[in-house]
C-alpha cells in the first residue's frame, strides 16, 4: 500500500514537472524529449490503476509512433529556436492567468462532486475479478463496442490518407521510369540499319 | 496522504490539462509545441477516464479511453502533416504568420 502510494507521488510529481518543461524548453527537441517522460508516467500511472492493457497502448502508441512522429518534423524542419523564444514573456502572464481561472475552476468542481447513489447500478461494464484487464478489454471491445471500434478504425484510416495526400509532392522536373513506353517501343522505331558501300561512307 | 483516492488522480489529470492550455498561450511562435500541448490535454483526459472506469469498476472508461488514443494519433499526424506543407509554401511555422485566411 505504502509502495503503490509512493509510487503514485514519483509518477504523478515527474509528470507534472515533464508538462512544464514540454511548454517552456527553450529547444523543440528537448520539448519532445519531455514529452516522451511525461508519457511513460502516464503509462505508470494508468499501471497503478489497474490498466495495463491501455498503460502498453500508451507506450507503443504514443511514444512509438507519436512522439517519433514530432521527433521527426521538428529535426526535419530546419527552424531558428531564437526566433521562437520570442514573445514568451510577452504571453506569460495571459497564459498564467487564464490557466490559474481553469484550475481554480476545475478544482470547484472537484470539490463539490460526489457520486451518485445509484452507481454501482449504472456501470456500462463491470469488471470481473477472474479475467485479466486484457481479456475484459477484448471481449466487450469486439462485440458491445464493434461500431466505435470500427469508427476508430475509419479515422485512422482518413488521416493516413489525409496526411500522404498533403505531403505528397509531384515534381515536373524528376525524371522518371515510365514503363509502358519502354515496352511499347519497337526495333523498327529506333533502330535503322542501312547498306554501307565499302568505301563510299554514308 | 497515503490512502490514494480518485481526488489524486484527478487532481493530477486537472494539472495536466492546465499546463497543455497554459502551453498554448505562451508558444506562439511554434505550432508544433502547440501540437504538443494538445496531445497532453488528451493525455489528461484519458487519466480521468482510467481513473474513474478504475475506481467504479467499469471498462467503459477504457473502451472509449482507447478510442481517444485513436482520435489522438489520427490528429497529430493530421496536424504535423499541414505543418510540414506550411514550413515548405511560407519557410514559418510561427502562429502569428498564419494568417492569409482573415476575412
Amino acid at each position: 500500500m505504502i509502495v503503490q502510494a509512493l509510487m503514485f507521488y514519483v509518477f504523478a510529481a515527474v509528470a507534472v514537472a515533464g508538462a512544464v518543461m514540454v511548454i517552456s524548453a527553450r529547444n523543440p527537441v528537448h520539448s519532445v524529449l519531455y514529452l516522451i517522460l511525461v508519457f511513460f508516467n502516464a503509462a505508470g500511472l494508468f499501471l497503478l490503476l489497474g490498466a495495463e492493457f491501455l498503460a502498453m497502448m500508451l507506450v507503443i502508441v504514443y511514444v512509438g509512433a507519436v512522439a517519433v512522429l514530432f521527433l521527426f518534423v521538428v529535426m526535419m524542419l530546419d527552424i531558428n529556436t531564437l526566433r521562437l523564444r520570442e514573445g514568451f514573456l510577452q504571453y506569460l502572464p495571459t497564459g498564467a492567468v487564464v490557466g490559474l481561472i481553469l484550475l481554480v475552476e476545475l478544482a470547484m468542481a472537484g470539490g463539490g462532486w460526489v457520486f451518485a447513489s445509484d452507481v454501482e447500478e449504472l456501470r456500462a461494464v463491470p469488471v470481473l475479478s477472474e479475467i485479466s484487464n486484457t481479456e475484459a478489454l477484448g471481449r466487450v471491445m469486439y462485440t458491445d463496442y464493434l461500431y466505435p471500434f470500427q469508427t476508430a478504425g475509419v479515422v485512422l484510416l482518413v488521416a493516413m490518407v489525409g496526411s500522404i495526400m498533403l505531403t505528397l509532392r509531384r515534381r515536373p522536373d524528376a525524371r522518371r521510369q515510365n514503363i509502358a513506353a519502354q515496352l511499347a517501343r519497337h526495333k523498327k522505331d529506333t533502330l535503322e540499319i542501312k547498306k554501307v558501300p565499302s568505301g563510299g561512307g554514308i | 496522504m497515503l490512502d490514494i483516492t480518485i481526488g489524486h488522480y484527478l487532481t493530477v489529470g486537472a494539472v495536466l490539462f492546465t499546463l497543455g492550455v497554459v502551453g498554448i498561450f505562451l508558444n506562439r511562435k511554434n505550432v508544433i509545441i502547440v501540437l504538443m500541448s494538445v496531445e497532453l490535454m488528451l493525455l489528461a483526459v484519458n487519466l480521468n477516464m482510467i481513473s474513474f472506469s478504475s475506481f467504479l469498476g467499469d471498462l467503459a472508461g477504457q473502451v472509449f479511453s482507447m478510442l481517444i488514443l485513436t482520435v489522438a494519433a489520427a490528429e497529430a499526424a493530421i496536424g504535423l502533416a499541414i505543418v510540414v506543407v506550411f514550413f515548405r509554401v511560407r519557410g514559418t511555422i510561427a502562429v502569428e504568420d498564419i494568417n492569409q485566411m482573415k476575412g
